[in-house]
């Protein structure tokens, strides 16, 4: 609060990062017209391509880009190195979690998480309980959201293991700045992310039921209307895979098939980005249209393999979230790597006391609030916001939680009057199956709007390329 | 292939090809407005267009008469009427994005840009748009869409799906055509009427086949020849007897466990026309012959539907 956020290009004497020298030289030499002329470029290929996202509560069809900034986000390898470990240890610990809930609960008997927490939370999903899974994994794919305080550390500010997305803006926008600036990339050793939808697949597939040598895999979307149809589309192509839709799937005998031009065929992985209560209408939403009927008997019998897996909520709730390094403690008895943001649990007498002390300083966010929703940002609220926030917080303390207002590190990016200081956040994409992976980087989200902390696509936010250099 | 997958492909391509044969019907009384004492014939053709489009009722609740601009515009630029070409390039880009993984890039970004161009064009400056420059444009991205289908997509069902749209909607169009006209085309039925020539040449330019039927005859233009073009010649791309032939080569490699009767039914089409001669169908009257080959192309369509695309619900 008050200090000065982390600056990705400049050091606090406004000379350049090591990093970045040899991008700030090549900028200093493009004239504004070229540059210019280049965003144009970007925005008539997105919107040719169809890399949009649909707008809700607009016409019906609409559909809008996700601004693309040209000024790259640097990552030098050896922090990388850092994030890549503690990503990989922070989703392995994660995985343990889920897999130990809906199990013995050990880390329940031991303690270290109040079991209410967990076992009445909307999140935690009975019909799991006791049900194996291939490998024992939950979260195939897990977006974990990174931001840089002030001090220059890495620390997690939300963990994304249902139906994380934005990949696809990852993979478009490094296709993206190759196209438009070839020579940046034989002046850099930028390491490449094409292969993602390849270790995507390789993971799904590795984590098909067992006995089934070739698994026929499947990415089920909830339609054309989606936010998120341009990623699920784009994804299932890459991958080769079909893009399927509620009806195009039935269960009979307990077993998952398609409908094809040639009759039913066997689904053996079911990639899904639909949310689970639009999963089964027979267990979950009754009125879901976009589900399949019996899916869950099917999923229960180990005859077709969910990512990521029914449940997973339980791990990434707002409430579980400060547990997460006590997780990593005790399921693989490390320290954890990369950190979180100091959490005001609410329904704690003392953390509330504190934070309706200090609102006007904190952001508040709703438990089970997300893309930016229902949240307060105490600095840039209005008294009758930061009131409204304080009769919700006394009336229901247990659905709040409260952090430090971050002064999340800046990047240089294109504004109205050229080149200004943008915050941003990353968030890499950590893949589990055989193994854990992570492709280089992640999606840098940045908020456009002067001074916002607010990086959502929903609410203004914009992306960048993020690279890692190789040197 | 997934059936719904299966099905808007054939839709894409079902509605580009409406939207290049509306834009070539169009095109051809455009061009013949242009000509010194069209009025009446102009008019009276262009009734006749609307009826076998299906579109005079919408066109009469907004028009009292019919005057060749209102009648262009509405054809072509219409946002409401589900038959223009505005909305069937609407539709066509509709299917195309609900399956846009399953075809390639190039296909995917012809579709979408034709569809953004001409959205901007409709909604920015609907009134000043110069018709015979923008059915010329539909005209072009038909094309170009139909060559990045033929050149860039594998040939696997997907790509059999599009083309068995495409040939059904083009033998329903040549057939609506050739019912609006239908009463010229009968030899010898008012002899005392001189058959307009301006009137022939709208009828086979609208379907690309003036140039073919100098080529194909070199002879003056009769009413018989013409028919026997767009009927029974088998090279000519866009007669009925063409269209069968591709439906049915198509279906054929897509054959699935039920599929034996629809393919047995667009063989005797196809059959039906090969073997027959001008003045059978004439002999049995014309209209007649229409009316039944429209009635077998809709069974036709019906069952393809049934037995591809939207297979009933599993037990």
């Amino acid at each position: 609060m008050g200090s000065k956020p982390y600056n990705e290009m400049a050091l606090a004497d406004g000379t350049t990062r090591a990093h970045y020298l040899r991008y700030a030289q090549w900028l200093t030499h493009q004239p504004a017209e070229r540059l210019a002329q280049k965003r144009a470029e970007a925005d008539a290929l997105f919107h040719r391509v169809g890399i949009t996202f649909a707008v809700y509560g607009q016409d019906e069809g609409a559909e809008r880009l996700i601004p693309f900034d040209i000024v790259p986000r640097v990552l030098p390898l050896e922090e990388w190195i850092r994030l890549e470990t503690g990503l990989k240890q922070r989703v392995r610990a994660l995985n343990a979690f889920i897999h130990d809930i809906y199990h013995d609960q050990q880390i329940l008997k031991a303690g270290v998480i109040p079991a209410e927490q967990v076992l009445c939370n909307s999140q935690y999903r009975p019909e799991m309980q006791g049900v194996d899974v291939p490998g024992g994994i939950y979260a195939h794919i897990a977006g974990i959201d990174i931001v840089r305080d002030d001090a220059g550390e890495f620390r997690v500010l939300e963990d994304n293991l249902r139906v994380p997305s934005g990949v696809s803006y990852m993979l478009e926008n490094r296709k993206m700045m190759m196209r438009l600036f070839p020579e940046l990339f034989s002046g850099h050793r930028v390491a490449p992310v094409d292969h993602y939808p390849e270790v995507l697949l390789d993971n799904l597939r590795s984590v098909a039921p067992i006995g089934v040598t070739d698994p026929t895999v499947v990415l089920l979307t909830a339609g054309a209307h989606n936010s998120a149809y341009f990623e699920h589309a784009f994804l299932a192509q890459q991958m080769g895979i079909e893009l399927v839709e509620g009806q195009d799937l039935f269960v009979r005998d307990e077993a998952v098939f398609m409908r094809t031009t040639q009759g039913p065929q066997r689904v053996d992985v079911i990639y899904r980005r639909i949310d689970d209560d639009f999963l089964d209408p027979l267990v979950f939403r009754p009125d879901s249209m976009l589900g399949i009927p019996g899916l869950l008997t099917a999923y229960r019998a180990g005859r077709v393999t969910i990512a990521n897996a029914i449940g997973t909520g339980v791990a990434d709730d707002k409430s579980i979230y400060p547990y997460v390094p006590e997780m990593i403690r005790f399921y693989l008895g490390q320290s954890p790597i990369i950190g979180n943001v100091h959490t005001w649990m609410l329904r704690r007498q003392e953390d509330k006391d504190y934070v309706l002390a200090h609102l006007p300083e904190l952001v508040v966010k709703e438990v089970h609030g997300a893309g930016g929703y229902g949240m307060l940002i105490g600095p840039a609220a209005t008294k009758a916001e930061i009131d409204l926030f304080r009769r919700q917080i006394i009336a229901t303390p247990e659905r709040y939680i409260a952090q430090p207002t971050l002064a999340l590190s800046t990047c240089p990016t294109f504004a109205d009057g050229g080149l200004a200081p943008r915050h941003i956040d990353l968030r890499p994409f950590v893949l589990s199956g055989r193994d854990v992976t992570i492709v280089p980087g992640g999606l840098t989200r940045v908020a456009l709007r002067e001074g916002s902390l607010v990086v959502n696509s929903s609410q203004g936010g914009g992306t960048k390329d993020t690279w890692v250099l190789e040197t | 292939m997934l059936s719904r997958t299966a099905d808007h492909m054939y839709w894409m391509s079902r509605y580009i090809e409406r939207a290049e044969s509306l834009a070539r019907l169009v095109d051809a009384h455009y061009r013949m407005s242009l000509l010194p004492h069209s009025g009446e014939t102009l008019a009276q053709s262009l009734g006749s267009t609307m009826t076998a489009l299906h579109m005079e009722d919408a066109y009469r609740k907004k028009h009292d008469t019919i005057e060749p601009r209102a009648v262009f515009e509405f054809i072509s630029l219409n946002r409401d009427h589900s038959g223009s070409i505005f909305s069937c390039l609407r539709s066509a880009r509709e299917n195309a994005r609900a399956v846009r993984g399953s075809l390639t890039s190039e296909l995917w970004e012809t579709l979408n840009s034709t569809w953004l161009e001409a959205r901007s064009l409709v909604t920015r400056r609907a009134a000043q748009v110069d018709i015979g420059e923008f059915v010329e444009w539909v005209k072009e991205r038909s094309h170009l869409t139909r060559g990045v289908t033929v050149g860039t997509m594998m040939r696997d069902e997907a790509f059999h799906f599009t083309r068995i749209g495409t040939f059904l909607e083009r033998a329903d169009s040549t057939a609506r055509i050739l019912t609006a006209h239908q009463s010229d085309l009968v030899p010898g039925a008012d002899a005392s009427k001189v058959p307009d020539p301006y009137q022939w040449s709208v009828l086979l330019r609208a379907l690309s086949a003036f140039e073919i039927y100098r080529r194909s005859f070199r002879d003056v233009i009769t009413p018989l020849k013409v028919a026997q073009l767009l009927i029974l010649r088998g090279d000519m791309p866009r007669s009925l007897l063409r269209c069968c032939k591709e439906v049915y080569q198509n279906l054929r490699s897509v054959s699935n466990d039920q599929s034996a009767e629809t393919e047995r039914r667009a063989g005797e089409m196809h059959a039906l026309l090969h073997f027959s001669r001008m003045e059978e169908i004439t002999a049995g009257g014309l209209p007649n012959f229409l009316e039944q080959f429209l009635a077998r192309l809709r069974d036709l369509s019906d069952r393809i539907a049934s037995d591809f695309l939207l297979p009933p619900a599993e037990a």
